[in-house]
Formats: C-alpha cells, sequence, structure tokens
C-alpha cells in the first residue's frame, strides 16, 4: 500500500545534499546576462530614448529597444490554449513597449558579459517620458475622463454578472436580518525563494531552448512560439527543479525575451534573472479586491440569500486577469450550497503591479468577504458561529447551485465538528467571556472554505503519463505534471506503485519536464496534478500491469487471469500467491529474448472531464493587545477535507506552509503602493513583511478523509486550499475579542490601530 | 582589480584569482562551482546563500569573497560524506523540511550551526525560531523544520 504512507519525498536527498539543480545552476562561464531598462514611471509614454552610449559600452554585446521587437502581443496567463476565441486570455504584452502601464514597465534591454557591466549600461540610457496620471484606485479608473490604459481596450477588462440557487430578490424577501457591508483585501506577492530566472540558448540554426523556473513548461513553449512568431515545435522548455512559484510561475514572463534574444545572437547562451527588488515589483501579485456583501439571514441563522458585488485590480496587463475573480466567485457558490446566490465581478486595468495567479486563484479574497460578512450576522443574531456554519455548509449529495451538479464527496460538517473539538470552542468561548476587556483581551474564530480541484469545464484537463518496465524491474515514470515542491513526483511514485503493486523504492521518476521528450501536460496550478495526474498515472499502471501479466502467461503457460503482480514476483493468485517469475527475470526477457517480447510501456494522455469539490477550515484562538494594536495567536487549526491523503507527511507539509501564507495575509502583508504615483515602497523582503520563523506560531492540523469517487485515488486538491481560510478565521477571532469588526487586511498594527481609535478603545 | 586568496572549502585548499568586487556566495557558485547555497535575495534578507565561515553562520552573498581569505568555509556540499547524510540532513528528509528546496541548503548549515551550539545546552522552541530566524522559507511554515531541528539534536 504505497497511496497513504508516509513516504519520504523522492527528491529531499538531491535537495538537502545541495545537488538538485535548478535554473541558475545550469549557468555556464560565457553566458551573456540581460538585464532590463525599467520604466520609473506608472502611467505615460517614453518620448525619448537614447541608447547609443550603452550600445557602445565594452562588454556590452547588444541593446534591444521597443523598435526591436516583433509587434506581437500576447497573453501571457499560464492557461491552456482556448480553441474558442471568446474565452481566451486577453493579448496585450509586447516584449518591450513604450506605452508606460505600470511602475518598472519593460522599455529596453541590454546584453553584456556579466551583471556589472550590465548594470553600468543601463546607467547609461537616457529616458524622457511624457507622464500622465496614475490610475491607482477604482474610482479613479472608473471616471468618465480617465485615460484608458490600454488604447485599444476599455478600463474594464472583464465583467459578468449571474444569480444561481432561486430568484435573489425573491430570497432576499425570507431574510429576517439583512447585513450589508464592505470588505478589503490588499494585493499580496508570493515571495517564492527563487526570483524568476530563464536561460537560452540555440542547438542549431533553428531550435530554441529556454530553461526556466516555470510551473507551465509546455503552454510556455506555445506562448514563445506565439510571442517570436515562429512555430511551436522549434522550441524546447525544460524545467528543472524550481524554487517555489505560488502561482507567479504559471505565467510566461521571461521565456519569450531570452528566445528572442539568443536568437538575435547567433545562439549564444543569454540569462535573464530577476533581482527580488524585480521579482517583486514586476512579475505577478495576488489581485487586491473591493467587496460589497448583502447577506439575508433568517433568524434561526440559514442563510437564504447573498449578493457579492466585486471590483478586482489586475494592474498593468490583463495576465490571468477576469479569470481570477471569476474562478474565486464560482468555487465560493460550494460552501452553503441551499443558498441563493448573486455575483456581480468587475476587473480593472490599474498602474499597478500586475494581478495575476497566486495561490487559491481569488478564493482567498471572496472567502474573506463572505466568512467576514457571515461572522458580522452571527453576532447581530446572538447565533454560535460554528452552529450556524454546520446549519449552512455543505453536504454530500447537495447540489452545487452555480454548476447544477451534485457534490460528490463533503466532510465539511465533520471537519467543523473536528476543530470545534481540537480547539475547545465551548469551553474557551465561555471563559473568554470574563477577557473581553482590558489591555489584552482573548477570542476565538472560524472560518470555512470550498475550492475545486483543476479548472475543468472552464479549460480542458489533460494530463500525460508514460511508465517504462526497466530491464532491472524497476520502473521508470515520466509525467508532464510539475514538481514545484508540492511534491508531485512523490505523490506520482507512491501511485504507481500502489497499481502495479510493486514497491515504491522500484519506482524512479524522471523529474525534469523537457518539452520534447515529456508527454504533455499543461502544468501546475488550480490543485489539479495529484487529481489529474493521478487519473492519468492509474490509466498507465493499469495498461503496464495488464502487459506485464499477459507476457508472464506467454513465458510461464498460466493464464493472464490467474496471475498478479505483487512486490517483485508474479503470483499465481489460484495457488496462494506462489511466485511463478520474478519482475527481473521478466524484464530481462522482454529486453534480450530474440524471439518474443519488446520494451514493455504504457504511454497515456488522459483528459479529466470532472472537478472535485474540496472544503475545510480554521479555528484560531488570538490575544489582542489593545494598546499595541497586536494580534497573538496562541492556537491554529486547519482541517480539511482533501478526500484520500496520498501522504500525511507532504500533506502536513501543504497545510502548514498555505497556513502561514494565511497568516502573513492576514496579519502583516501587502504591497504598499502610492496611490498619486502608483510607486511601490516595498518591494523587497525587509518591508514586505513576509513572515519570518519567529512570526508564526506552533501549526496544527488534521483531516477528515472522504473517498472522492472521480479521483483515481480518492483524492482532491490540497495544495491551495489552506491559505483560504485562516484570515477570516483570525479577523473573526479579533471582532470576538474585542467587538471591532475589521473589515480589510492584512489586520497590521496599523489597521488595527485606525479601528481601535475609531471605536474608542484608543483615545484618538 | 583582482586578488589571489586561499581559502578551504569542506576541507580541501584553494586558491583563486577573484574579482574584489565578487561576494563569496559568486566565487563558491562560478568559480569553485558549488551551486548547493542559493541567491534568493543577494542583500542578506532571505539566508538561502548561508555558509559558514570558520564555523560561523554568514550570508555569503553580502560577505565578500577576500574577506574569505585564510578562513575555513564549510558548505552544504560539504555535510554528506561517505554516502552518510549528516544528522541535520536526515531529519530535513524524515520530518518533510523539504519542500522546494531552495532555502534547503542554508538551512541545514543554519541548523548545522544550531547543532554545534547548543549540543550540550537546554533549549526551547523558541531558541530554534530565534536562531534560524536569518532564513526565511515560504513553503513549510516551519514546524516541519522545528520539528527536524528537535531530532537532529538527538542524534550524533
Amino acid at each position: 500500500m504505497a497511496v497513504g504512507d508516509r513516504v519520504d519525498r523522492v527528491d529531499a536527498i538531491a535537495k538537502v545534499t545541495g545537488k538538485a539543480r535548478y535554473t541558475d545552476d545550469f549557468f555556464r562561464p560565457g553566458t551573456l546576462v540581460a538585464k532590463y531598462l525599467r520604466s520609473s514611471i506608472a502611467h505615460g509614454r517614453v518620448t525619448g530614448l537614447s541608447v547609443e552610449k550603452a550600445r557602445e559600452l565594452e562588454g556590452v554585446e547588444a541593446v534591444f529597444t521597443y523598435e526591436d521587437v516583433p509587434p506581437i502581443k500576447v497573453a501571457t496567463a499560464g492557461h491552456p490554449y482556448s480553441l474558442d476565441p471568446a474565452h481566451a486570455d486577453v493579448a496585450d504584452k509586447l516584449l518591450l513597449t513604450d506605452r508606460i502601464k505600470h511602475l518598472g514597465d519593460e522599455i529596453a534591454i541590454v546584453v553584456a558579459e556579466n551583471e556589472l557591466i550590465a548594470d553600468e549600461a543601463l546607467a547609461l540610457v537616457e529616458v524622457e517620458y511624457e507622464e500622465y496620471p496614475a490610475l491607482t484606485t477604482p474610482e479613479k479608473i472608473l471616471a468618465p475622463d480617465a485615460r484608458k490604459i490600454h488604447e485599444d481596450s476599455s478600463n474594464v477588462v472583464g465583467e459578468h454578472q449571474y444569480e444561481c440557487g432561486g430568484k435573489l430578490d425573491e430570497a432576499f424577501e425570507l431574510a429576517d436580518l439583512i447585513h450589508e457591508e464592505q470588505y478589503y483585501t490588499a494585493m499580496v506577492q508570493h515571495v517564492h525563494l527563487e526570483n524568476h530566472t530563464a536561460l537560452a540558448y540555440m542547438d542549431d540554426l533553428d531550435h530554441i531552448v529556454v530553461i526556466s523556473s516555470t510551473q507551465i513548461p509546455h503552454i510556455a513553449r506555445r506562448v514563445v512560439g506565439q510571442a517570436l512568431g515562429i512555430p511551436w515545435g522549434r522550441v524546447r522548455v525544460i524545467k528543472p527543479y524550481i524554487g517555489g512559484g505560488f502561482g507567479n510561475k504559471q505565467d510566461v514572463i521571461l521565456e519569450p525575451m531570452v528566445a528572442f534574444l539568443t536568437s538575435k545572437l547567433d545562439g549564444q547562451p543569454v540569462r535573464l534573472t530577476l533581482s527580488r527588488e524585480e521579482c517583486m515589483l514586476c512579475t505577478r501579485n495576488r489581485h487586491p479586491m473591493d467587496f460589497e456583501v448583502k447577506l439575508g439571514m433568517k433568524e434561526d441563522g440559514t442563510a437564504v440569500a447573498r449578493m457579492v458585488d466585486v471590483i478586482s485590480m489586475t494592474g498593468g496587463y490583463a495576465s490571468h486577469g477576469h479569470s481570477i475573480v471569476a474562478a474565486g466567485g464560482s468555487k465560493s457558490c460550494l460552501l452553503y450550497p441551499r443558498m441563493t446566490i448573486g455575483y456581480h465581478a468587475r476587473t480593472l486595468y490599474a498602474n499597478i503591479p500586475v494581478g495575476g495567479a497566486m495561490r487559491a486563484y481569488g478564493s482567498p479574497q471572496i472567502t474573506f468577504a463572505i466568512e467576514s460578512a457571515m461572522d458580522d450576522a452571527a453576532r447581530k443574531l446572538g447565533v454560535d458561529p460554528v452552529e450556524m456554519r454546520i446549519k449552512n455548509a455543505a453536504r454530500q449529495g447537495d447540489i452545487n447551485p452555480f454548476s447544477k451538479l451534485p457534490i460528490s464527496s463533503c466532510g465539511l460538517v465533520e471537519c467543523l465538528e473536528k476543530g470545534r473539538s481540537l480547539i475547545r470552542w465551548d469551553e474557551k468561548r465561555e471563559d473568554y467571556r470574563n477577557h473581553k476587556s482590558g489591555k489584552i483581551r482573548y477570542g476565538l474564530g472560524v472560518a470555512c472554505f470550498s475550492y475545486g480541484t483543476g479548472t475543468y469545464p472552464v479549460c480542458v484537463e489533460i494530463a500525460g503519463a508514460r511508465i517504462i518496465l526497466n530491464q532491472d524491474g524497476s520502473i521508470h515514470v515520466q509525467t508532464g505534471a510539475t514538481e514545484i515542491g508540492q511534491g508531485s513526483d512523490t505523490a506520482v511514485a507512491q501511485m504507481a506503485a500502489k497499481t502495479l503493486g510493486i514497491p515504491v523504492e522500484n519506482v524512479h521518476i524522471v523529474s525534469t519536464q523537457d518539452t520534447d521528450v515529456t508527454p504533455f501536460d499543461t502544468g501546475a496550478y488550480a490543485s489539479r496534478q495529484a487529481y489529474v495526474v493521478g487519473n492519468a498515472v492509474y490509466k498507465a499502471a493499469t495498461e503496464l500491469k495488464q502487459k506485464i501479466l499477459d507476457y508472464a502467461a506467454l513465458l510461464t503457460g498460466f493464464p493472464a487471469a490467474s496471475l498478479d503482480l505483487k512486490g517483485e514476483s508474479i503470483v499465481n493468485i489460484t495457488d496462494n500467491n506462489t511466485s511463478v517469475i520474478s519482475l527481473n527475470d521478466l524484464a530481462l526477457s522482454s529486453y534480450y529474448d530474440k524471439e518474443k517480447g519488446g520494451q514493455l510501456t504504457a504511454d497515456v494522455s488522459h483528459k479529466t472531464t470532472t472537478n472535485a469539490p474540496s472544503f475545510g477550515c480554521t479555528f484560531v484562538d488570538v490575544a489582542v493587545d489593545i494598546p499595541l494594536c497586536k494580534v497573538t495567536i496562541n492556537e491554529i487549526y486547519n482541517i480539511h477535507d482533501s478526500g484520500v491523503i496520498i501522504n500525511p507527511v507532504m500533506a502536513k507539509g501543504q497545510v502548514e506552509g498555505g497556513m502561514a501564507m494565511g497568516i502573513g495575509a492576514a496579519l502583516s502583508e501587502q504591497v504598499l503602493i502610492d496611490q498619486e504615483t502608483g510607486r511601490v515602497h516595498n518591494n523587497n523582503m525587509l518591508d514586505y513583511k513576509v513572515p519570518t520563523f519567529t512570526d508564526v506560531p506552533d501549526i496544527h492540523h488534521d483531516f477528515v478523509e472522504t473517498v472522492e469517487p472521480t479521483a483515481s485515488y480518492g483524492n482532491k486538491s490540497l495544495g491551495e486550499p489552506p491559505i483560504i481560510s485562516p484570515p477570516p478565521a483570525i479577523r473573526n477571532a479579533i471582532l470576538d475579542a474585542t467587538g471591532v469588526a475589521v473589515n480589510e487586511l492584512p489586520m497590521s498594527p496599523q489597521v488595527l490601530f485606525k479601528a481601535f481609535k475609531s471605536h474608542g478603545l484608543l483615545k484618538p | 582589480m583582482n586578488k589571489i586568496i586561499t581559502f578551504t572549502v569542506n576541507g580541501k585548499k584553494r586558491e583563486l584569482n577573484v574579482d574584489v568586487r565578487s561576494s563569496l556566495l559568486d566565487v563558491l557558485r562560478e568559480i569553485v562551482g558549488m551551486t548547493g547555497a542559493k541567491e534568493g535575495c543577494g542583500v542578506g534578507e532571505c539566508g538561502a546563500c548561508s555558509v559558514l565561515v570558520d564555523d560561523l553562520l554568514v550570508d555569503s552573498c553580502i560577505y565578500m569573497a577576500v574577506w574569505a581569505d585564510g578562513k575555513s568555509i564549510r558548505t552544504v556540499e560539504g555535510e554528506c560524506r561517505d554516502g552518510k547524510l549528516s544528522s541535520v540532513q536526515k531529519s530535513y528528509v524524515e520530518k518533510g523540511a523539504v519542500q522546494c528546496g531552495f532555502c534547503t541548503p542554508g538551512f541545514v548549515m543554519a541548523s548545522t550551526a544550531f547543532k554545534e551550539r547548543f549540543k550540550d545546552k537546554t533549549f526551547t522552541r523558541d531558541d530554534i525560531r530565534r536562531e534560524h530566524a536569518g532564513n526565511i522559507c515560504r513553503c513549510t511554515g516551519y514546524e516541519s523544520i522545528i520539528e527536524a531541528v528537535e531530532q537532529s539534536m538527538e542524534e550524533d
């Protein structure tokens, strides 16, 4: 039984010894270094650009400007190609531009012998701008006289509206209480430890090789081809180990540029590695969102209607754009599915850093608004927040009002009951009644979430797996699914071992993706991989196992139906599982018998046409220091229904890491943008408050294991979900402790100071 | 301007001609060829480049290569000997303290320094937190790293 075991990560030894190779570790002497010339303004037009002095500097190989790049706009979002042009991503990005849309926009690029010379050359470039007012807030962007940020598009890059689960106005009529409130979530950043980096060279005169830190090698291949206007088959993308992505590398950011540069420089190797400051300013971020929520409740805490109106800001370029707020909205319909739900969302261009995919893709923002509103309503009604959620929570068999499909597996109520017991909710709630005044106040909070697994039916869900029986009886597995730290390779090894019936130690994984040889898969995002690649691995392993048993039948004369693969032998199940031939001998025969056999392989491409809902909740116990405006987490639990847990150690890691990121978003993380100029104040790891070791408390978690019928191994999404519910749970705990509803993220000391002051907890 | 410097890396003596502007990290990665230590920020914020210089934990991205002249450098590559992981490395594997792995070489050196410093002392979880505070991990939430350090302290 390999699935469910505490198997060590297949890449752990490579990583603890420093042997694991990441993109920059492929650097070789002679590699040219490229550096962008970035705009020093957030909105405007380049009116003069002088690069001659830079070109003449010794050690500079070339300087390219917006006049030198292909006049092709591409969509950078790492989505599958859309056969329906109406659903294609917005193609709005040139390799370089003179139309500045955010601070740090890319105007020119220097290629030099080394980084120091590239920096010197950049200092010699002279730029003149015509500057426009920076449009940084919905009010400014939607003003009737606001300039169009993209000349050929409205500033509203996407908009949609729907009602589901009934008629909204009729449902609100049934409510005893209508709660209306505004909520806001700030822009935050992924801060993966490895910055974006890519290296390109040419193998011959036609083929471009790109080594890149990407979550989506096959999509990157396509987008490079599109951006350069060359056949996609001439591009080869290699993805080695990558130092985290969290969605920021589900976007094609550097690959087209390095491919362009090597193609212009006779195939010389060129590296483009962003500094931390560039990475934080000029890659992608979580979209900031403004919400208006209207919630209709019955007196007993039954939720009857909810209308959410949201404005999402995608920054200077669309990237994933409106998909984020659309996906977050639709996935939130699963949480309390027996109510009527309305949703209206708009996504705006803005002269701020670009929004893209980030862990849980819109759900953290929307869940903050919904789960804050639920607690506000519970307080007004005098209902226990846990009881209220149990009353409304999704159950197996409920109909998802958005998709109209039944919820195939759901352990949300059990998650809530487990969390309530683990944190000793009832006992502490009683105890904390005496700690609601004075300097230090105590409170409890809860919040739930719902999420999907993969992107179907919005996008195709295609996954590939190839399994080979090696000469020694071990197997090699190759998938298009990308290991980005989440443990995909190890999960695949466990799944293949289970279905074949062999020890997991006899499974070798090809970790690197290489688009010239790797089975096609769209990559790591939407917590899809263990689900969709699981279905492909199951199919490939089942097929290979049948080939092994058929060949064993040929060799031994026993009917294949009486044989099975157990451990390292083929056994006769009709004769007490006695071994009839070892897998090693069978493998040798398949390769080297002169008359029969052949390499035994299975090569499968599988499209998953389902989407499994996953659920969970956070329980948190906080102390709020009123004078210091400081929140201390005494205890925190995440409880997840992610179906069958493939590997408890890796699952624990996903939950703890997501919770820490959620705690950061709740209490400290925010990209600080000057509203007048669009300048960013804190694009570094010192001023952007990513949680350090001393900021994260002891973290606890548990699982409610359901069995998801649409997954070959019963599993559902787990990579992204843990980040979703900690911020609203912490917010609700602060509300419980202080009586102050903080309606924005992050709940930093500055924000709490304002809130406590306006509620009279602190003297003005 | 270049300068010839001599140091030992994981016990082996090296004589190198380095640009005086180079960081120890650049020299280790690009001249010595040891790419275990990583650059996550280049300015001493994240700790991915941590190595030991005369057994003291430093951010090699802001430690000039010329300062290392005459000193003894330890990197993650030297911690696994004769095919055997160090107790710190072994604990990181077993406790699941590794995800993307980019911060791991730096963390392994920080934990190695911690282990050597606290070998015969009592310590708390907060001591582990404080002594690793210069290293940022975005994947694990640090919980499994604490567990790995605790386990490594119980082993030789």
